[in-house]
Parts: structure tokens; C-alpha cells; sequence
């Protein structure tokens, strides 16, 4: 089958786009759902060796099917080792032994920064999401971040009502200056493209463009004027094997829990 | 010495109205069997504490018996929102729940402190995070050597700690393995601790180094096989997504969620008769 007959859907090339961005023999700090899938595709494609980390205390884990939950048995019983939460925190992400955290979001804003608390004002809610998980550690001490999320004006918002995890929070040099050890977002991944961060402003930049995607389309799925870069690519589309893995990884996740994706928890 | 006594005992006897109550378990292991028990004897007041609140917080913040969650992740996992916390924040139902909302890494530190018997967690965590603005608990403090801004927050120290294991041997030592979450941490910190246990063995069977939390260390160990159900056990049971999925529906409406509690847990009389009920009400809805 050649590329060009290849079907695919906007959640498949996020997926596998996101995926690509994980090296091999990377130490990747898993977060679950979108980022596990593409961290487990990766694991199953290009980067046999890349080392999968959960806040639940797998090492090193080799899931046969996608977990539902942070916490799933297979994460487990395939891991190189397992320890407590408190040591998964402490020696190996504040350890400095992480090289991505790989997060989703409910909101991020045009320099990064991640909502995962709340809608509306902090004490009268008007959605109540679960809250910060491990995020706002990862997404300060991974030596980087990826993060993944469809792109929407209510997801791509002008101001965050609540900042969970900082990007880049003001833009320019203020995350250096407050002191946060990691180099921040490197790269958000969406259902139509991939921003960047403008190396001086940090403001998230569109550097990539899914196929088919127009860019009024990303525009109009951003709540800020979103800049275009002037080299703007579009996304190599997934090639035929990478599609294949994540179909029989999905299918097989179906078979085993009935569902896909997952949570923490 | 840990008394090996029933759950009803144990929760009669060691948790109280007002109590900081920890029932820990991440994803594995979760206590659900005792969490229900405390529903059924109807507490009051309690302050809640834990990393990853699920379904058994989401019932005991809908029947009532938290004021206060200590928290850091708050949902159904895989599946969605906790819709009787999101009530309890959202509406005030059925009362307010006063939330001290942290990250897993200040949560899991905040353990550790308080199994320590220090008054803080130090960890170097919150930056640039709104968190500090809503949580006068999370201030940060200068390192007296090198001045770099560290976060502080204050111990955990719960009243009581409840947690699931895998077994416990006739004097009541408790072996868990797998995912062991902050479980170690969570009874350390506790002024008391319950542990509800798969089985009782006459030998643990540990290796050196194996999670085994010595019976003098504990308060009571109580037999209640599956009692982590809906969650699982590893090597003993599976977890039960179907159920997981089943309880958004009935925990989006008060009314539902009420008439559920009423019938598989307040007219039950253990966890061995909610589990009776609840293949019934499953196998009708089937």
C-alpha cells in the first residue's frame, strides 16, 4: 500500500506524530491516556528502548495493552521494577533522571502553561476537573515536555482561569527566571498540527500542519491569534506501520478492558 | 500488636466522627470494603485525605460524611468525573466540602513527612503554579545552605489509616505487593490504622525486603477477601472496569445515587452481602 492511499483520522496522526517525537532510549514520565498511547506506540515502533515511567511506580514499564487507569496490574507486572509513589517523585523525577514528561491537558494557553483544576472562578466553580495529579512537577523538572490534546477554542484558551502547571507563564525568560529547573514545552501536539514555542517569546507557534488541515482551521480552533511559522511544514502522515501497531494496540486494549484510553486514579 | 478482629469492630472501635481519615490505594488495592463500613455506621465530619479520591470517596462525600478532602487528583479513572464530588464542590450537596488541593509530588512528600514525625514536607515543587494562591498550606521556605526557594507544606498525619493488602499472618503482620502507592507512608503517619487483608496465612512467605508492615506497627487486620472489589488485588483479583464505567450513571443524579447506597450498602450488612446485591441489580441490568 502506498502512503498516499493511507486512510487516517485526526486522533491517528496526533497519535503517531506524537509518538515520533520520542527518541529512542529516551526516559519518558508518562501521563495517561493520549500520552500513553503515543509513548506505548513509540515503545512498539521506533524507540524499542525507550523507558516508560508512570507516578504509580512502574520503571520501565512494557504494557501489553494500553492501561485504563494509572494504576492497572499490566503496568506492574511488566515493569522493570516497582516502587512507592513517594520514591517515583523524589529520587527519579526530582532526581533530575527524566528526559520528557509527556502530558495531556484540559486547557493550555498560547505560552503553554496547562489547566487541569478548574472552570470558572477557584471557589465557585463552574466545572470541577480532577486537579493537578503529578503535573506540576513533571511539567517543571522533565529535562522537557510534550504535551497532547485536540485542539478547540475551549481547550486553546486566550487566558487560563487556573494556571495547574507552569509552561512558559508570561513568555520570554520568566520560567528561567522563577527558578524551574526544566527546559519547559518543547512541543504540543494537536489533532491538526504542532506548536512550538518561539525560541524568544515562548509563545506557541504553529510549525507544523496535519494534511488535509487548513490553517483558518487551526486559527479558528485557537482562542488567540494564533502566529504561523513563516517555514511552516505539514506533518509527514503516518506511515503504514505505525498505523497498523496502533490499531492492534487499540484493538487489543478493546478486547482486554472492553475499552480505550484511561485515567489516573 | 495489631488485633485481628471483623471490619464492623475495628471501624466501631477506631474511627471516629471528626476524625483525618486516610484511606489510601492507587488505582490497586483500594479500600472499599472499609470505606462502605464507614458509610454504614454513619460518620460524620471526617476530613479525607487522599492522593487519587475514586468511587468509595466519591459515595462517602455523597452520603454525607466528609466536611474537608485533602486531595490531588480527584476522578473516576478511565472513565470521568466523581459527580457527587463535583456536587459536593459545585452545589454544596449534600453540604459544602471544604478542598486543601495539592500536586501527587506534595502529597507524596507530605507522607513521608508525617511517617518521619517532621512537621513538613520540603520538596522543590508549586513553581509557577496557581496552587500556592488557593492553598495558604503551600509556602515555600529558603534553603539555609544554598537559598534556593524551596516548597513547604504541612505533614500529613491522619488519625487513622485504612488500607487493603494482599495477606496477613496469624499475628498480624501484612504483606502488600505491586503498585504499593503511598500505603506505607499513609499507616506510618497514622495515630491509628486499619488493614483489611485478602487472607490470613500461617506464613507470609516474604523476602527480604518485601512491603511488610510489622503487626506492632498496626491497630487491626481484618479478613475481607475482595474487599479492594471494584479495584483489584494483584495475584487475587481483577479490577472491574464494567464497574467503574456502571457508577457514572448512577452518580450523576442525587436521587439514583441514594436509592444505590440504600440498597448495596446501608441494607446490606458487610461487603460480602454488597457484593450478593450488587450481582443481582448488575444481572437485572443486564
Amino acid at each position: 500500500m502506498s502512503a498516499e492511499t493511507l486512510d487516517f483520522t485526526a486522533t491517528e496522526i496526533m497519535t503517531v506524530a506524537a509518538s515520533r517525537l520520542l527518541k529512542d532510549g529516551t526516559v519518558c514520565f508518562v501521563g495517561i491516556g493520549l500520552p500513553s498511547t503515543a509513548a506505548n506506540l513509540a515503545r512498539l515502533t521506533h524507540a524499542p528502548e525507550v523507558v516508560l515511567i508512570y507516578e504509580s511506580g512502574p520503571i520501565g514499564a512494557k504494557p501489553t495493552v494500553l492501561p485504563l487507569s494509572i494504576g492497572d496490574g499490566d503496568l506492574a507486572l511488566t515493569a522493570d521494577t516497582v516502587v512507592s509513589t513517594p520514591e517515583i517523585f523524589r529520587y527519579w523525577l526530582q532526581g533530575g533522571r527524566i528526559d520528557v514528561g509527556f502530558l495531556g491537558a484540559a486547557q493550555v494557553d498560547r505560552f503553554a502553561n496547562i489547566n487541569t483544576t478548574i472552570i470558572g472562578p477557584y471557589d465557585a466553580p463552574k466545572v470541577r476537573l480532577p486537579g493537578a495529579g503529578g503535573a506540576p512537577e513533571i511539567a517543571s523538572q522533565a529535562k522537557e515536555v510534550f504535551i497532547v490534546l485536540k485542539q478547540s477554542p475551549k481547550a486553546f484558551v486566550a487566558k487560563l482561569p487556573f494556571v495547574t502547571s507552569a509552561g512558559y507563564l508570561d513568555g520570554g525568560d520568566a520560567r528561567a527566571k522563577a527558578g524551574i529547573p526544566g527546559a519547559g514545552p518543547t512541543a504540543v501536539i494537536t489533532d491538526l498540527g504542532i506548536l512550538t514555542p518561539d525560541p524568544v517569546t515562548k509563545e506557541l507557534t504553529l510549525t507544523s500542519i496535519h494534511p488535509g488541515v487548513t490553517v483558518e482551521q487551526v486559527k479558528a480552533a485557537t482562542g488567540w491569534d494564533l502566529k504561523i511559522s513563516p517555514d511552516l511544514k505539514t506533518t509527514e502522515i503516518p506511515d503504514a506501520g505505525a498505523l497498523a501497531a496502533l490499531r492492534d494496540l487499540q484493538a487489543r486494549t478493546a478486547a482486554a478492558h472492553g475499552q480505550a484510553g484511561g485515567g489516573e486514579g | 500488636m495489631a488485633k485481628i478482629t471483623p471490619l464492623r469492630e475495628a471501624v466501631a472501635s477506631l474511627v471516629h466522627d471528626g476524625d483525618t481519615v486516610a484511606l489510601e490505594g492507587f488505582t490497586h488495592l483500594i479500600p472499599h470494603a472499609a470505606g462502605h463500613e464507614i458509610i454504614r455506621q454513619g460518620r460524620r465530619g471526617l476530613t479525607l485525605v487522599r492522593m487519587t479520591p475514586d468511587l468509595i470517596y466519591d459515595q462517602m462525600i455523597g452520603m454525607g460524611c466528609a466536611t474537608k478532602l485533602i486531595f490531588s487528583w480527584g476522578g473516576n479513572p478511565g472513565v470521568g468525573s466523581l459527580h457527587r464530588f463535583r456536587d459536593a464542590v459545585e452545589q454544596g450537596w449534600p453540604h459544602r466540602l471544604e478542598t486543601e488541593e495539592h500536586s501527587h509530588a506534595g502529597m507524596a512528600n507530605a507522607y513521608v513527612a508525617g511517617a518521619s514525625n517532621l512537621p513538613f514536607a520540603l520538596l522543590r515543587g508549586y513553581t509557577g503554579s496557581d496552587l500556592p494562591k488557593v492553598n495558604p498550606n503551600i509556602r515555600f521556605v529558603e534553603c539555609p545552605f544554598t537559598a534556593e526557594k524551596l516548597a513547604a507544606i504541612p505533614s500529613v498525619r491522619p488519625d487513622v489509616t485504612v488500607i487493603h493488602a494482599q495477606k496477613a499472618d496469624r499475628r498480624g503482620n501484612v504483606l502488600l505487593w505491586g503498585i504499593l502507592g503511598v500505603q506505607k507512608e499513609a499507616v506510618l503517619a497514622a495515630k491509628r490504622s486499619i488493614v483489611t487483608v485478602e487472607e490470613i496465612v500461617d506464613d507470609l512467605e516474604a523476602p527480604p525486603n518485601a512491603c511488610v508492615l510489622p503487626s506492632w506497627a498496626l491497630s487491626a487486620v481484618c479478613p475481607v477477601p475482595g474487599g479492594a472489589y471494584p479495584s483489584y488485588a494483584q495475584g487475587y483479583s481483577e479490577r472491574d472496569n464494567r464497574f467503574y464505567k456502571a457508577w457514572d450513571p448512577i452518580a450523576r443524579s442525587r436521587d439514583d445515587f441514594r436509592a444505590w447506597m440504600q440498597r448495596h450498602v446501608l441494607d446490606t450488612d458487610d461487603f460480602a452481602g454488597f457484593r450478593r446485591v450488587l450481582a443481582e441489580s448488575m444481572k437485572e441490568a443486564v
